[in-house]
């Protein structure tokens, strides 16, 4: 049988306010335990939630971002459950009324473009956290992050593999970061998604059984995790049995999905209007206030790049997908407006290859934009040829010199002189009678073996271009 | 000095007639005496402190008219360093790290405080026998409940422990008991009073207010407690005006309105035979009286007891025994935990409720209980802006009857029709007040008063107005 999966995501993106959503306490990551949990994130007797204004605001930028409808009026419920790291016994959510309601967002898989749509989003606070190998028997609870404000985003069941799964949480990764209203950061759980599977046979219209794969929070085992979730679910049905509706938890390092709880146990729970916070109004002025505050989105952005800078489509959505990667290009622009594709080709081989391999991101490049700047402008100028610059490149990655500096150390300078390098040319010539019958015999590609040998007696610094006119003049 | 009210006292201290200190040692030793059973906490050592603070500040000139007046507090305040129980095993051992803003502002005026009431647990009763601490006895006659949930500081004030004392009223907590124990007590506007740090029950209807002696004396601490606060959503962010300044203007054509619905056949017949000498005295002051129909009323008690339950399940889901309160021992695992922390902290009264709660607002139920509560909610509010078109006030009993014997109400049912004539004012987040107007078989009978949305200074000046004239306010219980 031909199985067709469905995926949907929801994608909780922490909000980076400088306080909590209802409360003064800070937002800030990594401090000591329950050292940024004040009275109202204690859940202590008597105390009152209190919104911040900015994580509403933010709410509402990523909904104009997307383009989406937002809900003039909003309410905050209460989701009711009992857990140790949730001190009030429920969390403040929204259910029925959310900031943002429906839109969509593009993505674009080889040269097809997919719309996934948007069903909502909203404003949530965090849970605390439970750690559980702290003491030998005992559970210890860090309420830092308890109230740190979320933007749950919650998307159709639109996507049809991991593949493109993948792509649209990167799209919403991208943006998010875009708009600044979260910083990203996977490792510290700033952005994580659960995603609903389900299978079914190719050409059905209904939705198979799903199952909720819970906080996810890197690409990588997103991926994994569904292609996982989506071979259990073939051999079950395959072997004529049925999924259960249940929320699984992705395990990388046993690279397993295992159940955490089926539905049939899972908590009712008990929305209400909070009766403590007043209904979120929106005013239209608000509303445009915050659309004249975006910045150019990654789609105009892309589109720029293409019309104005002639990038292919390719690039232009690679170099888009991460702000920090287009704000490297855009810095080496300053320098090299009119040579946009040579910048491009540097960013996406040279350097993020050894991005790459060193496993380090583009903020922390040891190579700078300008550095690169300056190293492309030796390739411009003739000082040295592309190929000199590779090895520059990886001088500078190594020793963080610039490239003037390496160029001169090394004596990397490009031979310029035509005097000085007609004179080697003639002694090659001299030195190699045979290989001049050949040529004159039309063995033409002999002429790379007369270059190769230059090169060997310059050490490579020899403009190409010139060696390459004196030989053919010479040898005529 | 304990029959003295507010005004009084104040006098009393700027004329150098006692200091602070010893007015604060007589109230102190008063209830150390006392069988009562008034006070969950009495802070004798702070009270001492706070009254020399008060007798530096009265001999520097800088006094108001509050500074160095004892009073007692609900338990359901939070208070810094002070034990705050709201009445229940589950917070027995519990000390608040903070000040409720009610509590900071008190402490702001300079007030002395005698203690913390005794309540009914998480304000939930009308009697104030569902207190972990015990009932509290009705000054008037120890036989007899002081009403709920406020009863031990209606039965502090009327019982001469305090010079006046805190409520909270969420369906009548503050008129009910003052009512029962023949003192007054106001529930202002919601919103009017922050709620910060105060225990929540139904946050959508608790209030609070206080319970005094006088209405002017209502007028002066009222001054004191309400205004904005940006810790709490949901207070007013509007002026506090000078609730004593209107206390003096004529009431001479007022309009009251009688509730044809709050005269029905659950009235007792000495309750409503007072009522009707004190409607007469407002007659006879220049009042005109009219009958009005609040035809909802009805509904109040149902949509009160499905909308109150339903917060109170979710406000108190943070009394799990993981942070602070009461700890079930030797638990095997953390459904254990919950389970029997809960059990054995929680009393009958508050459990049931919890569970109605619960039940109300699970899948399948909420739009049958929760939503048509609301709506029922609605309708009782919309009654009540038809009627202030039509008068200036509604007037009518606080409770059916007079104090009832401790004990002799045991189906809960019958318990919450103690609060027939109350409810309505929350679910709309009216103003209301209670006022002595009388005595049937040597038990008081309170006058309630419902003014329109944030009326409080009219109603201040009407229920003023009434103790000029009368003496039933000034009525002290022989042994006290």
């Amino acid at each position: 049988m031909e199985w067709g999966t469905v995926i949907g995501l929801e994608i909780h993106a922490q909000l980076n306010t400088k306080s909590k959503i209802f409360s003064a306490a800070s937002t800030q990551y990594g401090q000591k335990p329950n050292s940024q949990a004040c009275a109202v994130d204690l859940g202590l007797p008597g105390v009152l939630p209190v919104l911040n204004v900015e994580a509403v605001n933010k709410a509402i930028k990523f909904g104009v971002a997307i383009n989406a409808h937002i809900n003039q009026r909003s309410i905050f419920d209460r989701k009711n459950y009992f857990y140790p790291d949730l001190p009030k016994g429920y969390q403040i959510s929204q259910m029925d009324w959310p900031i943002v309601g429906e839109g969509k967002i593009e993505i674009i898989l080889g040269d097809q473009t997919k719309v996934v749509g948007i069903t909502r989003a909203h404003l949530e606070e965090d849970a605390g956290k439970s750690i559980h190998d702290m003491f030998d028997d005992d559970t210890a609870i860090d309420l830092n992050r308890a109230g740190t404000p979320l933007l749950e985003i919650v998307s159709e069941p639109d996507m049809r593999s991991a593949k493109e799964a993948v792509m649209y949480a990167k799209k919403i990764h991208t943006l998010v970061q875009y708009i600044d209203i979260c910083d990203g950061n996977m490792q510290e759980g700033s952005f994580r998604c659960d995603a609903n599977v389900s299978i079914r046979p190719k050409g059905q219209k209904e939705l198979g059984t799903r199952a909720e794969l819970k906080n996810i929070n890197s690409f990588k085992f997103l991926e994994r995790a569904i292609n996982l979730e989506v071979e259990r679910q073939q051999d079950i049905l395959e072997e004529g049995g049925s999924v259960v509706q249940e929320t699984r938890l992705y395990d990388s390092v046993k690279h397993e999905t295992r159940s955490m709880r089926s539905k049939e146990e899972a908590n009712d729970y008990r929305y209400f209007p909070d009766p403590d916070l007043l209904p979120v109004e929106i005013s239209d002025e608000l509303l445009e206030k915050i659309r004249q505050t975006l910045p150019e989105l990654p789609a105009q952005k892309k589109a720029r790049f293409v019309v104005k800078l002639g990038l292919s489509d390719y690039d232009a959505d690679v170099l888009t997908l991460q702000k920090p990667l287009a704000d490297y290009f855009e810095t080496m622009l300053e320098y090299h407006a009119s040579n946009a594709k040579l910048c491009a080709n540097w960013i996406m081989g040279e350097l993020s290859a050894s991005l790459n391999k060193h496993q380090i991101d583009i903020q922390n490049s040891p190579i700078t934009a300008q550095a690169l700047s300056l190293l492309i402008s030796r390739i411009s100028d003739d000082t040295i040829s592309g190929k000199t610059a590779k090895d520059v490149f990886k001088a500078m990655w190594d020793s963080k010199d610039s490239a003037d500096k390496i160029i001169q150390a090394k004596g990397l300078k490009q031979m310029t002189d035509t005097g000085e390098i007609e004179a080697i040319v003639e002694q090659v010539i001299a030195n190699n009678a045979p290989q001049v019958a050949q040529f004159k015999s039309g063995n033409d590609k002999i002429l790379g073996f007369f270059i190769g040998q230059i090169m060997k007696l310059t050490a490579g610094k020899a403009n190409p271009k010139q060696v390459n006119e004196l030989l053919r003049n010479k040898l005529s | 000095m304990h029959t003295k009210t507010i005004v009084e006292l104040s006098q009393g201290l700027k004329d150098k007639d006692f200091s602070c200190v010893e007015l604060t040692q007589h109230y102190l030793n008063r209830i150390n005496q006392s069988d009562l059973n008034a006070f969950i906490t009495v802070t004798d050592e702070l009270a001492l402190v706070q009254a020399q603070v008060a007798d530096d500040k009265i001999a520097l000139g800088n006094a108001s008219i509050l500074t160095g007046i004892p009073y007692a507090h609900k338990d359901i305040f939070c208070t810094k360093g002070v034990k705050t129980s709201a009445g229940s095993k589950m917070l027995d051992t519990f000390v608040s790290p903070y000040d409720a803003t009610v509590s900071q502002k008190l402490n702001q005026a300079d007030l002395v405080m005698l203690g913390k009431t005794n309540m009914d647990e998480f304000a939930m009763g009308s009697s104030n026998e569902n207190s972990f601490y015990g009932a509290v006895k009705n000054p008037w006659n120890r036989l007899k409940i002081p009403g709920g949930s406020s009863g031990g500081s209606a039965a502090s004030v009327a019982g001469g422990l305090s010079c006046f004392a805190t409520g909270t009223d969420t369906g009548g907590s503050i008129r009910q008991p003052s009512s029962l124990c023949g003192i007054t007590g106001l529930k202002p506007t919601y919103g009017r009073i922050s709620r910060y740090g105060m225990i929540a029950y139904a946050s959508s209807l608790d209030q609070a207010g206080p319970m005094t002696k006088t209405a002017q004396d209502a007028a002066i601490v009222l001054n004191v407690m309400a205004g904005f606060d940006e810790k709490d959503s949901t207070s007013a962010e509007q002026k506090v005006p000078d609730y004593t300044s209107n206390l003096n203007n004529s009431i001479k054509g007022l309009t009251i309105g009688l509730p044809k619905e709050f005269f029905s056949s659950g009235l007792g017949d000495e309750v409503a035979s007072n009522i009707m000498v004190a409607i007469k005295k407002f007659e006879a002051m220049g009042a005109i009286v009219k009958e009005v129909s609040l035809p909802n009323s009805a509904y109040a008690i149902p949509a009160y007891y499905i909308v109150a339950p339903c917060e109170c399940s979710s406000n108190l889901s943070r009394l799990d025994g993981v942070r602070y309160g009461y700890r079930a021992k030797d638990v095997e695992n953390l459904e254990d935990l919950y389970l029997r922390s809960r059990s054995e902290g929680f009393g009958e009264e508050v459990k049931r409720r919890i569970m109605i709660g619960t039940y109300a607002l699970s899948a399948g139920y909420y739009d049958a209980y929760y939503l048509k509560a609301q709506k029922v909610r609605h309708l009782i509010s919309d009654d009540f802006k038809k009627v202030f078109e039509q008068v200036d006030v509604i007037m009518g009993p606080v409770s059916p009857t007079t104090a009832f014997d401790l004990g002799s109400v045991k189906d809960p049912v019958s318990m919450y029709l103690a609060d027939i004539y109350t409810l309505s004012a929350n679910l709309a987040g009216l103003p209301g007040m209670s006022i002595p107007a009388g005595f049937a078989q040597n038990l008081p009978v309170g006058l309630q008063l419902i003014g329109n949305y944030w009326s409080e200074s009219r109603l201040l000046n009407i229920a003023h107005q009434f103790q000029l004239q009368t003496d039933w306010h000034l009525k002290t219980p022989q042994e006290c």
